[in-house]
């Protein structure tokens, strides 16, 4: 089919498939009105009510103290366990691909628990392993450890899962040459393996932070809301509580922009992953598969 | 023993204690606590009246939300990889947007829309519809949670499959239903699968958005994982195992789902 529409360009283009039954437009219409009503207009409101009482009461709101302690130690809890789990989750990650052992498939399927477990069961069974009754007579409950040891928990498959991928498909032609050159494991690790990971590694980690940011259920038993426990999902949820929503909404926004911020970097990761891909496929010297390539682009811009 | 050897026996200690420590030893000790009397106590906090209820009402969360986004997310997918238009990168950016909101602040978001002085709520109040604090506002926090699993899961298998197939059938004069429930269904089907697997696993758990919006009335508006909640903060632990266990259990089942339909979509 490529190398047809590459030996006749001004041939007709055949017609994509229209959706079923229903035009393109009304199917256009029902998921625009479906993400408005469920997604777009809730979050209007959200910015509506965190400045009805106009800027400068949205500013006091979130540089109130104890808006500022909370952003501030979300912040750097989550910057600890994306860098805890970049470095376990490669390790999980390069054993499941690289290595063998019994179980090997097992430890494959749990490594997606947290995603399948509600963040509640979560923190329940970490205040049972790490809390007062902990069975290994470590009490960690209702500190800031224990946001930390939760927000792992709930962020390990995101650095896992993105890496895996690229594990699989690496060529291990270029590490059996460095090896044969006399490289060491560490420096192939660290010349070879590491440079080609870091994109995946990159968007899951990313990945992982803005889901740490956001992180309610599984801190909220184990950390709890002490005065130096108190991250911003768990703030917001108090001044709910306590009918202050228009603060609970100010501080939702500046959440909201710092996990957005994230999005734009995975966006851009993957951009950026998706342009070296199709570089790679251009040196392949294959003028169909390079020709329908940069006809895609053309069609895009 | 060579270093190469020492080095693997060294990142299996690491990697794998790792995977004991955080997620398999907590996991182990949920059952054991949850049965260390027996079967009976949970299974008594369960069977309760507000323990069923909140089975039930979870159960219909699921039954509502998770068949409107499967629809929705074929339908978005279709039009995203099928159909060029300028603003498909908007959609596809709002769909991406409850992956990076804190449940809490979807849940204030519906709370200020539906709530008190919000903005639907002179008409809402007219009309008698009541939805924040019941059924409805639930209902509305899992959709809003679990809308974009379907649709990143389906668009890459559509990438992936192409239109060569659907044009041999348009060529053999099937119309547009016929070529997608014989062919682009059938060959999107896994995908699809397993988008709706992590779709319902995330309606099953979901706690920040719901908890903001249901006002957590026993027998009333409680979920299960609310009900995990409530009773563990009354102290009342066989309650909260043994939910616990219940949904730890629906997540297993989940987990081997997925496990599943990754080797059927492989094959």
């Amino acid at each position: 089919m490529e190398a047809h529409a590459a030996q006749s360009p001004a041939a007709p283009r055949s017609r994509p498939l229209r959706l079923p039954g229903v035009g393109a437009g009304l199917g256009r219409g029902v998921v625009v009105l479906w993400l408005s009503v469920i997604v777009l207009l809730p979050l209007a409101a959200l910015l509506d009510k965190s400045l009805s009482e106009g800027l400068g009461h949205f500013w006091s709101q979130v540089t109130s103290p104890q808006a500022i302690q909370s952003l501030k130690l979300i912040l750097v809890c989550s910057l600890i366990v994306v860098a805890i789990n970049a470095v376990f989750g490669t390790i999980v990650a390069w054993l499941l691909v690289r290595d063998n052992f019994p179980g090997k498939s097992i430890v494959n399927a749990i490594i997606d628990l947290p995603f399948a477990l509600p963040t509640i069961v979560a923190s329940l069974i970490l205040i049972e392993l790490w809390g007062k009754n902990s069975p290994v007579g470590v009490d960690i409950a209702l500190t800031r450890a224990a946001i930390v040891v939760a927000l792992c928990f709930v962020t390990l498959p995101f650095v896992v899962r993105a890496v895996q991928p690229l594990l699989i498909e690496m060529d291990r032609d270029m590490e059996e040459a460095a090896a044969s050159l006399g490289a060491g494991g560490f420096t192939i690790f660290r010349r070879i393996i590491f440079p080609n990971l870091l994109p995946g590694l990159a968007a899951g980690v990313a990945l992982a932070f803005a889901r740490a940011l956001g992180e309610y259920g599984s801190v909220l038993l184990f950390a709890g809301g002490k005065k130096d426990t108190t991250v911003a999902s768990i703030l917001i949820g108090q001044q709910i509580e306590q009918g202050n929503e228009s603060g609970a909404a100010a501080i939702s926004i500046v959440l909201l922009a710092m996990a957005l911020a994230c999005l734009l970097v995975i966006t851009l990761i993957q951009r950026w992953g998706s342009r070296h891909e199709r570089s790679q496929v251009n040196l392949a010297a294959n003028p169909v598969i390079t020709g329908a390539a940069e006809e895609k682009d053309d069609q895009r811009e | 023993m060579n270093r190469s050897t020492s080095s693997r026996w060294g990142l299996r200690v690491l990697g794998l204690g790792y995977i004991a420590v955080l997620l398999i030893a907590p996991l182990i000790l949920l059952f054991y606590k949850t049965f260390e009397e027996g079967l009976a106590p949970p299974f008594e906090a369960i069977t309760s009246g507000d323990g069923l209820h909140a089975l039930k009402l979870t159960l219909l969360t699921v039954a509502i939300a998770v068949p409107l986004n499967t629809i929705f997310g074929v339908i978005c997918s279709l039009l995203l990889v099928r159909h060029k238009w300028k603003g498909n990168w908007l959609i596809d950016a709002v769909i991406n947007l409850p992956f990076a909101i804190s449940p809490v602040v979807i849940g204030l978001s519906l709370f200020l829309l539906y709530g008190r002085n919000g903005w639907f709520e002179p008409g809402l109040a007219e009309d008698g519809i009541k939805v924040l604090f019941s059924t409805p506002g639930i209902v509305l926090a899992c959709i809003f949670v679990s809308v974009p699993f379907v649709v990143r899961e389906t668009v890459p298998v559509l990438q992936e499959i192409g239109t060569e197939q659907e044009q041999a059938a348009e060529t053999l004069g099937a119309n547009g239903w016929q070529i997608f429930w014989r062919v682009t269904l059938p060959a999107i089907r896994w995908g699809v699968a397993y988008g709706v697997v992590l779709c319902t696993a995330r309606v099953l758990g979901e706690f920040g958005a719901v908890s903001v919006v249901s006002g957590n009335i026993s027998g009333e508006t409680q979920t299960l994982p609310l009900f995990v909640e409530k009773n563990y903060e009354n102290f009342n632990l066989p309650g909260a195992f043994g939910a616990a266990v219940l949904l730890a259990l629906l997540a297993l089942v989940v987990l081997m789902a997925m496990n599943l339909l990754k080797r059927e979509e492989a094959a």
